[in-house]
């Protein structure tokens, strides 16, 4: 039903340009995986390395472990949904999803029971005869997801595919990808900059940065324990602060900035030394009227506050002039600091971690 | 027209759109109509206009039903220019497709200047070269026995062969460009989808590129086919002694026979039937005309 799909080494340079630097990453079969990074990172020319529609420069491209390499787009057991669909406007809407049936040789009838069948899975009885013009753009959706489904591929993949609809549509069309991966259990390589996305559907994601793989992990791994500087910013907000390792001991680091020295843990590749950062979550920062001695603290004024419902995000300026963010639980029995006032953020050295900034090339 | 007026002001409005008007009416709509008037009359001396002889009939048009050569040289004007016009399609339609979508971009403009450098040369010096070239002791005989590709000369100039190929030349690019707009304008995810789900090159474009192109060739083989059937210095340029054109018996009608009455006629013949011609083949094909105005 679904197969891995296993990028070795894969290189992709454009001319002196290398848009894909070395990513190295095995996609289990039936898996839901995310390639999440910001535009231009070579997201889209991964996903078009596995469709086949271009070989890689350098590295292997295998599927089901069957090397890739040379074989055509129209040969390979894959699936693209492309980021604007193209689907086909001069066909009706059955005959759109019953296309890959029909290369395939397919009788009319059998194609027509079929495009019924995956219409009835994507939720949409009545539309076979319609065009496309006359749809939605979450039917058109998921007219493209039917068309691809149709060809019953062991790869599905998918090119940041909701990023045209509204917030509520492209909500409720993340559970029903997710539904529909799980009902089919084909392999989903799905591509997005919108890391809210990748954490919330996904098994597994990759983060990627200017061509390089920079983290593969479970969304929780990704959000709890990044690997360098730039996964941590990407997903997930932080309050950050420069400065050098003064000293490592058990796994805990001794940080030294402008505005004091913080303990925190310590992320891959950092060693004594280093020229990096602290980062610490929003959630995992407190606002106190003391200094604390025993963990992190710094003194801040509470400049900003803007009220979330169920939480509230407290912003402060610290002597420097930096700003930072804390994210305090709604609690309607607790006042808020007031604007203005003098405070001290705390954070535990558990909850801060030194990462060095991004990988440059993987390993 | 209200925008015209804001934008370039009444004095230049009213003297761009008289102007046009002017074209139209003077050099375009007087002229058919002055024609379309002869050619209910009689061929009269002189002496006899406006006199008893002088009402309208459809004698001239009869001329033409009753004379079997003519009928059968306008059959063959259709035959052929259907046969250029296919030529065109089969030669433009893949070379449109090159240029859109697969050389690339930054090409494009160069081979469209090589393309185009032979129309900035008059229609009938390109003629004639094609009739050097072509002649029995011209250079393509020489090249291709040279090259031990034929052993004897080839008359290329018999029949309607050279007409054929002078016209091919003459208009293939009226085919290209509409055919080149409408692929343009496919977006080449469509293609790229169609492959992803497995369809073969043929499939792809006879299921997806022609469709969407199909505006483009349709307009591409009317402007063609209208202007073979229409054209007269091709034809009697590199004329053998047996193709005979439409247009050179109009010509003879007029120019040698004086008789603008029946060579009027015989005008409103070709356009009408070639109208009529053409709408029953779109008609067949399935393109109406709204598709091909786009
Ligand atoms: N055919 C190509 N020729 C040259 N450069 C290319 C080509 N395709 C992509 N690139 C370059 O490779 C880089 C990565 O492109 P890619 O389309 O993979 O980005 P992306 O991550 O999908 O971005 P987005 O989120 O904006 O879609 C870009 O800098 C782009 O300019
Ligand atoms: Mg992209």
């Amino acid at each position: 039903m679904s197969e891995d799909v296993e990028l070795s080494h894969v290189n992709m340079d454009f001319g002196k340009f290398r848009a894909v630097n070395n990513v190295n990453v095995t996609i289990k079969a039936g898996e839901f995986f995310s390639f999440l990074g910001p535009s231009g990172c070579g997201k889209t020319t991964i996903l078009r390395l596995i469709s086949g529609f271009m070989d890689p420069t350098g590295g292997a491209v295998k599927i089901g472990g069957k090397d890739m390499i040379g074989i055509g787009p129209n040969m390979r057991p894959t699936a693209l949904i492309f980021q604007n669909l193209a689907l086909f406007p001069l066909m009706p809407v059955w005959e759109n999803i019953a296309f890959g049936l029909e290369v395939r040789g397919v009788d009319k009838a059998t194609r027509r029971a079929k495009a019924e069948e995956l219409l009835k899975l994507v939720d949409l009885h009545d539309s076979a005869d319609k065009k496309v013009s006359q749809l939605s753009g979450g039917q058109k959706q998921r007219v493209a997801i039917a068309r691809a489904l149709a060809v019953e591929p062991k790869v599905m993949l998918l090119d940041e595919p909701l990023s045209a609809l509204d917030l509520k549509l492209r909500q409720h069309m993340r559970a029903e990808l997710r539904a529909i991966q799980k009902r089919t259990g084909v392999t989903f390589i799905y591509i997005t900059h919108d890391q809210g996305e990748a954490l919330a559907m996904s098994d597994r994601v990759g983060v990627m940065s200017q061509g390089v793989l920079q983290q593969v992990g479970t969304p929780m791994e990704i959000y709890n324990n990044p690997a360098n500087g730039f996964v941590a910013s990407f997903v997930g907000e932080n309050n950050v602060f420069e400065g050098t390792v003064k000293s490592l001991s058990n796994g805990v680091a001794t940080f030294a900035t402008s505005s004091g020295n913080f303990t925190s843990k310590v992320g891959p590749g950092v060693v004594k030394g280093t020229q990096a950062k602290i980062y610490v979550r929003p959630e995992h920062s407190f606002l106190q009227a003391k200094a604390s001695t025993k963990t992190n603290s710094i003194p801040v004024d509470v400049a900003e506050m803007a009220f979330e419902g169920n939480f509230v995000n407290i912003f402060v300026k610290d002597a420097k002039g930096a700003t930072h963010m804390v994210q305090a639980q709604n609690d309607p029995n607790a006042s808020p600091p007031v604007r203005g006032s003098k405070q001290h953020m705390v954070f535990d050295t558990e909850d801060a971690v030194v990462l060095v900034d991004a990988a440059t090339a993987s390993h | 027209m209200g925008e015209l007026f804001r934008r370039y002001g009444y004095g230049l409005s009213i003297t761009m759109v008289g102007l046009t008007a002017f074209w139209l009416l003077m050099l375009v709509v007087i002229p058919n109509l002055v024609l379309f008037e002869f050619s209910f009359k009689p061929y009269l001396p002189v002496v006899d206009l406006g006199g008893p002889k002088d009402v309208y009939s459809l004698k001239n048009y009869e001329t033409f039903l009753n004379s079997p050569i003519h009928i059968t040289i306008f059959w063959k004007t259709v035959l052929y220019s259907s046969l250029v016009t296919l030529t065109c399609l089969v030669l433009s339609y893949p070379l449109a497709y090159f240029l859109s979508k697969v050389c690339r971009p930054a090409n494009a403009p160069t081979i469209f200047l090589l393309l185009l450098i032979p129309l900035w040369v008059s229609e009938i010096l390109r003629s004639f070269a094609w009739f050097i070239i072509l002649a029995f002791q011209g250079p393509l005989n020489a090249l291709l026995l040279g090259l031990h590709v034929i052993h004897d000369p080839i008359r290329w100039l018999s029949g309607f062969n050279g007409v054929i190929i002078g016209l091919i030349y003459s208009y293939v690019l009226f085919m290209l460009f509409p055919i080149y707009n409408a692929i343009s304008s496919l977006d080449t995810n469509q293609v790229e989808a169609a492959q992803d789900l497995g369809s073969s090159m043929w499939r792809t474009h006879w299921r997806v590129v022609i469709p969407h192109s199909k505006p483009g060739i349709a307009s591409g083989c009317v402007m063609v086919f209208m202007l073979c059937a229409g054209s007269v210095i091709v034809p009697s340029t590199l004329a053998s002694t047996n193709s005979r054109w439409f247009t050179e018996i109009i010509q003879q009608w007029m120019f040698e026979g004086l008789d603008w009455n029946t060579g009027a006629a015989y005008a409103f013949l070709l356009l009408v039937l070639c109208i009529l011609f053409v709408s029953i083949v779109m008609r067949v094909l399935n393109v109406r005309l709204v598709d091909i105005a786009k």
